[in-house]
């Protein structure tokens, strides 16, 4: 079994601005390790939505990135409030994102179903009161 | 159709990356949701937004996306130029409001089936 390349972020909870610089990191990282630009794509699309979450909900957590030969996968953790009902949270549409987070142009209900969208398998853990921990892959041969 | 189009049928003001405005793209995507641009996937697509924050260029960076049109007179910050241009993304401004920014585009077979080659 191949050694996976790990990459690791602390995303900023604080600045909603800065949001989603991991996620250009792992792209640009990605790019040069030579995948495919559909591949590239659904992990930093999945990765970026993952990372406007953790500072809209959870004030900030940690992104790892493992990329095996066939596979990558984002592990996505944070402390934050935890989700009540992970089924609700999976629909489109439903937010529980602040009205001000909407004028930013997010909390559409649209983050969850997106990172699920674009990914091959995605797995929650969540515990109200202790956090989340998203674990999600894409495979490199489709 | 090329992006230099785009800009003339607009009306818009060019605020970077004018090297690339003879690339073609072949959609277009106008909202002010950047999760709805998310859930959305075309190749050399264009986006239009009426919202002015860093989110929007990052968006567009994440779809692959040529060009990022804001609306409404909407004047994006030196910073997300800047961050545009770093990124090879075209950014434009124009008077139109997003309906009209939209129709006018779609009239001209901008992402209409078929597309535009002009």
């Amino acid at each position: 079994m191949t050694e996976p390349l790990r990459f690791h972020y602390l995303v900023d909870g604080g600045n909603f601005t800065s949001a989603g610089e991991a996620s250009v990191e792992v792209k640009k990282k990605l790019r040069q390790l030579g995948f495919s630009p559909e591949v590239i794509r659904c992990v930093s699309i999945a990765m970026y939505e993952g990372e406007i979450n953790m500072v809209i909900h959870a004030r900030g957590g940690e992104a790892e990135v493992l990329v095996y030969p066939d596979r990558i996968e984002i592990i996505l953790t944070d402390q934050g409030p935890g989700i009540a009902d992970i089924g609700l949270a999976m629909q489109e549409g439903y937010s529980t994102a602040p009205d001000n987070i909407r004028t930013l142009g997010f909390g559409a209900g649209m983050g969850l179903p997106n990172m699920k969208r674009y990914t091959d398998e995605m797995r929650i853990e969540s515990t109200v009161g202790v956090g989340t921990k998203i674990s999600m892959t894409v495979l490199v041969n489709k | 159709m090329k992006i230099r189009k785009i800009a003339e049928l607009l009306q818009a003001d060019v605020l970077c990356c004018d090297e690339r405005l003879d690339e073609e793209v072949y959609a277009a995507c106008g909202s002010d949701m950047m999760s709805d641009v998310l859930a959305y996937v075309k190749n050399q697509a264009i986006l239009l937004t009426g919202l002015v924050n860093a989110q929007v260029i990052r968006t567009a960076m994440m779809m692959d996306m040529h060009c990022v049109v804001f609306v409404r007179s909407k004047q994006p910050s030196p910073e997300m130029v800047s961050l545009a241009r770093e990124n090879g993304i075209v950014v434009m401004r124009t008077d139109f409001r997003m309906y009209e920014a939209c129709g006018t585009l779609y009239s001209n077979r901008l992402g209409c089936e078929g597309g535009a080659h002009d």
